[in-house]
């Protein structure tokens, strides 16, 4: 496990706590948290693929689409964290989604490209083109990045929704926080890390 | 069991009974104080016992699961994609049971044995049966072949049924459990088909209230019907569409009631096949199975409560073209294993052959129930 933004959210989450993870993917995530955190929960994922992958791994998950999945199958408060990790801005309508993972769980975690990046102003403010990394590596007609935001935006959107930021991490593509992240996260930082609750 | 059979074939099996000398209290009231089960088993059980899985069956299914009777049959036991060396129930890892269940018309006690007492066939006098009654009756079974934990109960349709009650009714008796194309209670609609089938077989003429052996006759045209409307709500839309279409068995119309379009025709060597292998009091019997379960009841309606006890882990799944047991009725049961917050598995798979995708080698599900399996040890 070299993922730092994993080891970051395993440093958040409690010992023994109840998480669902929101696009768990092939369950990476919800494995390293079992062995770290001795957390138990489940996951949400929409690909088989990688249902069969989680299932591989012993991992509770759950073949379904949050937005039908979440309302259906859990009642209010039945999580400790509801976490998304690199899915926020593949959501239709992300408020609904941050105000379902409030719902469910005490608190939320997510993770998300930061479309403020250098990099990206760069590439779209100077050489006028929909920008493409390492943390966004499609192109503008295929990409399932309906709703990039930046930081900001995303703070702005908090405020709105009375979400209180409990902890933020930014870190480059290497997943490491470096001196300019730290600096200036909404320009140097690639990738954000934010811990929430109701306010 | 070497064998001319495919490498993954469990090869040639032989079923053997065993009589229960217990007497089993069934949920109608009445008793059965001995009773025979026919089963069969593929693989070897562990020295620690506990690597045996039970394979329940579905309405008309039987204990010959995999594998064959005899060197020239041409087909193998109803479960054969799953079950067999490097299967999804791969024999050289577990020891697999399967059996006839109680009630059943293909040796194990039921509707056509001759009642011990009476020194009669049971007919129509035979107790009906539940679900929660066959899964004690497997319990017995269980008892004789000295298992004492399921390494996993599974099942399909009735059969998962079974899997389900098995962590109900003895929760710290069972591992794992595997729920395919299932429902913790029947609707309305599917009663109502259930209905009407019993309906086609009691009122032939030669049904005789259920005592048509007496009359050395079968009641051939109501047992073929239920069968016809079984077989449209097993398969899909879709999967009729493709496999018969519009196509006429001769090339022409005829302007009369006999066969002209291939899926009449399929319909009738269907039933035909099925009135030659099934009891219609069998039939009558199990659908009652369906119609009563609903193990929530128990529990104040609440199925998560029914839940509550149980060791087990779940895998529940569902295809996308079953109408008969939608996906709706597996999520409410994964629904209410996450309300008992135990560990489940749910996996939708795209599958266009209807309710009858259980029972079909399709990739994606023989994946997710090898992925599964192999996480039990």
């Amino acid at each position: 496990m070299d993922r730092k933004d994993f080891k970051i959210i395993s440093n958040w989450i409690k010992k023994d706590s109840t998480v669902l993870d929101l696009g768990c993917g092939d369950s990476t995530l919800l494995d390293f948290l079992t062995s770290t955190k001795n957390i138990t929960g489940y996951g949400f994922e929409k690909d088989l693929e990688k249902v069969k992958e989680s299932i591989k791994k012993n991992i509770s998950v759950i073949q379904s689409d949050f937005y039908t999945g979440l309302g259906e199958y859990f009642e209010s408060s039945f999580f400790d964290y509801a976490v998304m990790t690199h899915a926020l801005q593949e959501n239709k309508n992300p408020d609904k989604i941050l105000k379902e993972m409030l719902r469910v769980a005490n608190e939320g975690i997510v993770t998300f490209p930061n479309m403020g990046f250098w990099k990206n102003r760069v590439e779209l403010g100077f050489l006028g083109r929909m920008p493409i990394s390492k943390s966004l590596p499609n192109k503008w007609f295929d990409t399932p990045n309906i709703h990039l935001c930046t930081f900001k935006d995303f703070e702005d959107l908090c405020k709105d929704l009375e979400i209180k930021i409990l902890e933020k991490k930014v870190l480059d593509n290497s997943y490491s926080s470096n001196f300019l992240c730290k600096l200036s996260p909404n320009f140097f930082g690639e990738i954000a890390l934010y811990r929430f609750k109701k306010d | 069991m070497t064998n001319k059979f495919n490498k993954n074939s469990v090869g040639i099996v032989e079923p053997k009974t065993v009589e229960i000398k217990q007497s089993l209290k069934l949920d109608c009231g009445k008793t059965l104080d001995n009773f025979s089960l026919v089963y069969e088993t593929y693989g070897k059980l562990n020295e620690k016992k506990n690597n045996a899985i039970l394979i329940c069956h579905a309405l008309s299914g039987d204990h010959h699961a995999a594998g064959y009777h005899k060197e020239d049959d041409k087909k193998p036991g109803w479960w054969d994609s799953c079950i067999g060396p490097g299967k999804p129930f791969d024999t050289n890892k577990f020891f697999i049971v399967s059996l006839n269940n109680l009630g059943g018309c293909q040796g194990s006690t039921g509707p056509n044995t001759i009642d011990k007492k009476t020194k009669k066939e049971y007919g129509p006098d035979f107790p009906i049966v539940t679900v929660k009654d066959w899964v004690n009756s497997q319990k017995l079974l269980a008892d004789f072949l000295e298992i004492d934990i399921w390494a996993c109960v599974i099942g399909g349709s009735l059969g998962g049924m079974q899997a389900l009650q098995w962590s109900i009714s003895y929760p710290n008796k069972i591992k794992n459990s595997i729920v395919v194309a299932a429902a913790a209670k029947l609707s309305a609609q599917n009663i109502a088909f259930n209905e009407v089938a019993r309906q086609a077989i009691i009122t032939d003429p030669d049904f005789h209230d259920g005592r048509y052996n007496n009359f050395g006759v079968i009641p051939k045209r109501g047992l073929s019907i239920a069968r016809m409307l079984g077989h449209i709500t097993y398969l899909s839309d879709d999967s009729m569409r493709q496999k018969f279409g519009r196509d006429l068995r001769e090339g022409k119309l005829h302007f009369g009631y006999d066969v002209d379009f291939q899926v009449e025709s399929y319909l009738r060597y269907q039933a035909q096949a099925f009135v030659e292998r099934f009891d219609a009091n069998t039939y009558l019997l199990m659908t009652k199975a369906l119609d009563y379960f609903d193990p929530a009841e128990e529990f104040e309606g609440d199925l998560s409560k029914a839940f509550e006890k149980t060791d087990s882990k779940f895998l529940v799944i569902s295809f996308t073209s079953d109408w008969r047991f939608s996906s709706t009725k597996s999520r409410e049961i994964v629904k209410s294993l996450v309300k008992a917050r135990k560990k489940v598995s749910y996996s939708e798979i795209e599958a266009n052959q209807g309710h009858d995708a259980f029972l079909m080698p399709i990739p994606q599900y023989l994946d997710v129930l090898k992925n599964f399996m192999d996480n039990i040890n």
